[in-house]
């Protein structure tokens, strides 16, 4: 038994025929956007955001189907916004194994779109629930923060 | 201590993968398989202890898409250890792909093969098993010598003679000592007394255990798996499934995370078992709950120190005796222990008169343990410091000050470390460095904040290695391309650290050009050089020095081809990195021309591997402290502050030594603080997922502040030394110390949750 959805995917109309069990992660995966990644299965470590009508929300707990009609966007359809600000990250080392990044990538634009000049604990906040267990998160701030500067000139 | 000026070395250049990985693209395991492989999924014991009787997987097979069952009835019978360790390895063989008799909850039962998770998920639920449920040994203080046996097996096989007996439950115990410690002991002020406990910790690294296989263009099984040792997988698979190693091929892509998880093969040897029988690519991926009851956490170890001082502080005598709980399986068992000695009783080698340090190491029906960070030196260490500060706040001496007393030196010959010499040490400048930065003494005093929270602080010292000493080999192969730049094919496994890059800069430094002309390629056995793999801090230290001499043998190479070409001796010849020239002239050849020369009419390979190993370990310092807010109402601690100074030799790449300071103590926050291990009366761990098992977030963790004091070591490349694990080492006995100094109370059992403390508190 499938069942069909139409969305926009990173800019582009697509048809998909699902299960109705079949959660947007896999979708997505399915169509080729690697970046997305699973870390756990109980919604707790932010690495499948992606953005779906602009906002971040955790595609390993949300159903394809409710992606029906939706524009959603990974980090595939992104990378200019991204290279804007990931370079600084790039330079304090802090993308470390790098398989957290793309969902706090992705969660970081969701915030400098809403919040274009934030404060440290602002960032802090944002983030919090995206989990890199290899950088210490002190890198991803320091990068965030020079980004910022470099914008003030 | 040498200070040079460097054109790529100490300096902060990007990984060379940062932008590819913080930009999505596919490089892991799960992202580079092609095609639809075989699902592989695995049916897990219930029971702790307990004996199969009998497995039915007809119906199970029946359903559609369910390509295999495998049970123990089609596994190969030769034991083996998945410890990614040096052969002959000090861990027992004592694992079957799949054993009749399960030993932890969790334990595998069946393989499952189907085309789709689904299907093997609804094959799993339909498999018949029925167990003979045995008693079980649950608790590690009752194993030694239980009736109870986890490994009654005959064919239980130590390659290594380490003191173990699988009619005891053993599988290592030993003593070592200098001096007479019960005499000095007896003839000192002040003996602390006390024993510490830690538990299981999960690496937790983000990426869970996975692993991809295929038959090959050559019917080879082609193995691409998110490991740290791609070699001695190549061998643990060989034994496991009884095929020769020229028939296996083990690479692996970017790796997210390992932190020693993936020092052991953990999850390898099912899919690969399913290619062969069935000749199909297979993809085995954990889930997290996987990762979580059946990966290769830490050791958890009981140890009980005796610390013997006279009343200025002096310390004079430390006795200790851990007790290691290797789970189920061995793997790692006999090696970890030592460290919880060897790694942290050294540190007090300046007045140290007698020293006794003895280990058991036990088998138990829980998870098998593995390789974490820190190795058993953080056990020790979160033991040994917190007794020296329970030491100075019993004597009233600032424990910043008792430290400087009594810790090594440089120069100093450190018994308790295999009488290795402290070489290059910065221990003492560390202190004093991290002292005056942190403003101890404003934050060493209590602060009641005067709304039930009081303000305190805490300290801790640490040492690690530098690989393993007469034991681990690094490799790395250089070659010349036409155009004057350079790959280099290395065996250890960057995962995430920027092994990659930091060996790239050795290289550019050697061979006087740019890190971009360094193209760095690994692992992988068919094509690297050999390896002992990414662990035990190795790679910079190790590996590091196999890419100088690789480098150095280059430049001899291409000097030599140059001679020739100029028609001239090689010792006329300078090396000046885009061209070879000859002395005193302004005759030269450029390194395109000598490429290419290479390639016409030529004997001469432009290609060079160099092979290194160690006969010594020299330890990297540190020192950390932590600043906390205790709530006396919930017992809740916030981290204000950690700062901490580290002597890890030259840092060859200052932005990545940072990191890997500032990751390290985040994860040990998280032990100290939040990450807990708890059991259910079938012995499987209750924090199976991320909901239970707390990793520190951005809002747990305070600000961090690391900081360097250079030494030089004269063994390491570029003097360097390591810093992969030091650095998970401080917080515990730092964050003990100040909820001690908040509260009145030593918490000596990690981790320190708010209702510990909270109940601990008199009403």
């Amino acid at each position: 038994m499938t069942m069909e959805i139409k969305l926009k995917l990173n800019g582009k109309i697509l048809c998909g025929q699902i299960e109705p069990d079949c959660l947007l992660i896999d979708f997505l995966r399915e169509h080729g956007c690697y970046s997305v990644k699973r870390g756990c299965e109980t919604s707790n470590c932010g690495l499948c955001t992606v953005l779906m009508d602009g906002k971040p929300v955790l595609s390993c707990s949300i159903l394809a189907a409710r992606a029906d009609g939706r524009d959603v966007q990974t980090l595939e359809g992104l990378q200019a916004e991204a290279e804007d600000f990931v370079g600084f990250i790039a330079d304090q080392g802090a993308e470390q194994c790098g398989f957290c990044n793309p969902g706090f990538v992705m969660n970081t634009i969701a915030l400098l779109r809403e919040n274009p000049d934030p404060t440290d604990d602002e960032i802090r906040a944002f983030l919090a629930g995206n989990l890199c267990r290899c950088s210490g998160y002190e890198g991803q701030l320091r990068g965030i923060r020079n980004y910022l500067n470099s914008r003030k000139g | 201590m040498e200070q040079k000026e460097y054109q790529s070395i100490n300096k902060s250049v990007r990984k060379k993968d940062a932008m590819q990985l913080l930009l999505g693209k596919p490089v892991y395991v799960d992202d580079v398989v092609p095609g639809k492989p075989l699902v592989v999924k695995l049916l897990r014991s219930p029971h702790a202890n307990a004996i199969v009787q009998e497995i039915r997987c007809e119906t199970a097979k029946k359903v559609p898409g369910v390509v295999d069952i495998f049970t123990w009835e089609d596994v190969p019978s030769n034991r083996f250890t998945i410890a990614g360790q040096t052969y002959p390895e000090p861990s027992p063989y004592d694992r079957l792909i799949i054993d009749r008799h399960v030993r932890f909850s969790g334990d595998v039962v069946a393989i499952i093969a189907a085309e789709t998770e689904k299907a093997a998920l609804k094959a799993m639920k339909l498999i018949k098993v029925s167990y003979q449920v045995l008693d079980a040994v649950l608790d590690f203080r009752t194993a030694k010598d239980n009736p109870v046996l986890v490994h009654p097996e005959e064919d239980w096989f130590p390659p290594c003679e380490v003191g173990g007996s699988n009619k005891r439950n053993l599988v290592a115990s030993d003593v070592s000592s200098h001096g007479d410690v019960e005499a000095v002991m007896a003839s000192c002020d002040v003996v602390i007394d006390n024993t510490y406990h830690t538990k299981a910790f999960n690496q937790a690294m983000m990426e869970t255990f996975r692993t991809y296989t295929e038959l090959d263009r050559y019917g080879r099984l082609h193995v691409i798996s998110s490991t740290q040792i791609v070699f001695h997988c190549r061998r643990i698979l060989s034994r496991a499934l009884g095929i020769p190693k020229s028939q296996i091929r083990v690479e692996k892509p970017r790796i997210g995370g390992g932190f020693g998880a993936k020092q052991s093969a953990v999850c390898e040897v099912y899919p690969a078992f399913v290619t062969m029988k069935t000749g199909r690519p297979a993809e085995l991926v954990y889930s997290r709950e996987e990762s979580q009851i059946a990966g290769s956490p830490r050791h958890e170890m009981e140890i009980h120190v005796r610390l013997g001082a006279n009343k200025d502080g002096r310390i004079r005598a430390l006795d200790l005796y851990t007790l290691s709980n290797t789970g189920a399986y061995g793997e790692h068992g006999p090696t970890t222990v030592g460290l919880s000695g060897h790694k942290s009783i050294p540190l007090y080698s300046s007045g140290l008169e007698a020293y006794r340090f003895g280990y058991d190491v036990v088998y138990t029906n829980l998870q098998a343990a593995g390789a974490y960070r820190g190795y058993g030196a953080t056990q020790g260490i979160f033991a040994v410091e917190s007794a020296v500060n329970e030491l100075a706040e019993k004597l009233g001496i600032d424990p910043t000050v008792i430290r400087d007393q009594n810790m090594v030196k440089e120069g100093m010959t450190m018994p308790a470390y295999y009488n290795e010499t402290a070489s290059a040490c910065a221990l003492d400048r560390c202190m004093e460095h991290c002292r005056k930065m942190f403003h101890w003494e404003e934050k060493y005093p209590v602060r009641d904040m005067g709304n039930g929270k009081v303000r305190a602080a805490g300290v801790a010292m640490a040492m690690q290695g530098s690989g393993i000493a007469n034991v681990d080999v690094g490799s790395a192969t250089i070659k010349l391309s036409e155009d004057g730049t350079y790959n280099l094919l290395i065996g250890a496994a960057d995962m995430g650290t920027g092994c990659d890059t930091i060996l790239a800069q050795m290289a550019a430094e050697c061979l006087d050009c740019r890190v971009e002309d360094v193209a760095v390629f690994g692992a992988d056995t068919d094509a690297s050089p050999y390896d002992s793999g990414s662990y035990a801090s190795s790679t910079t230290y190790v590996t590091g020095k196999a890419v100088e001499k690789a480098c150095g043998e280059m430049k001899k190479k291409i000097c030599a081809v140059a001679a020739q070409m100029l028609d001239c001796d090689a010792g006329e010849l300078l090396f000046e990195g885009k061209q070879v020239r000859r002395l005193g002239t302004e005759q030269s050849v450029s390194l395109t021309d000598i490429a290419y020369r290479t390639q016409v009419c030529s004997t001469e390979s432009a290609t060079v591997t160099g092979t290194h190993s160690s006969p010594v370990s020299p330890p990297p310092f540190m020192v950390g402290m932590v600043e906390i807010e205790l709530d006396k109402l919930t017992g809740q601690v916030t981290v204000l502050d950690y700062m901490a100074v580290v002597d890890c030799g030259t840092p060859i790449n200052p932005a990545l030594a940072r990191i890997q300071a500032e990751g390290g103590i985040v994860q040990g926050i998280g032990h100290t603080l939040m990450e807990n291990v708890t059991y259910n009366s079938n012995g499987r761990p209750m924090e199976s997922s991320f909901m239970q098992y707390k990793l520190p977030t951005r809002l747990d963790m305070g600000k961090l502040h690391v900081e360097f004091e250079n030494s030089y070591e004269p063994t390491g490349p570029f003097g360097a030394k390591s810093i992969g694990e030091i650095v998970i080492n401080t917080p515990a006995p730092a964050l003990a110390h100040a909820i001690y100094r908040a509260t009145g109370v030593w918490h000596r059992e990690l981790p320190i949750t708010p209702e510990q403390i909270a109940l601990s508190l008199p009403e």
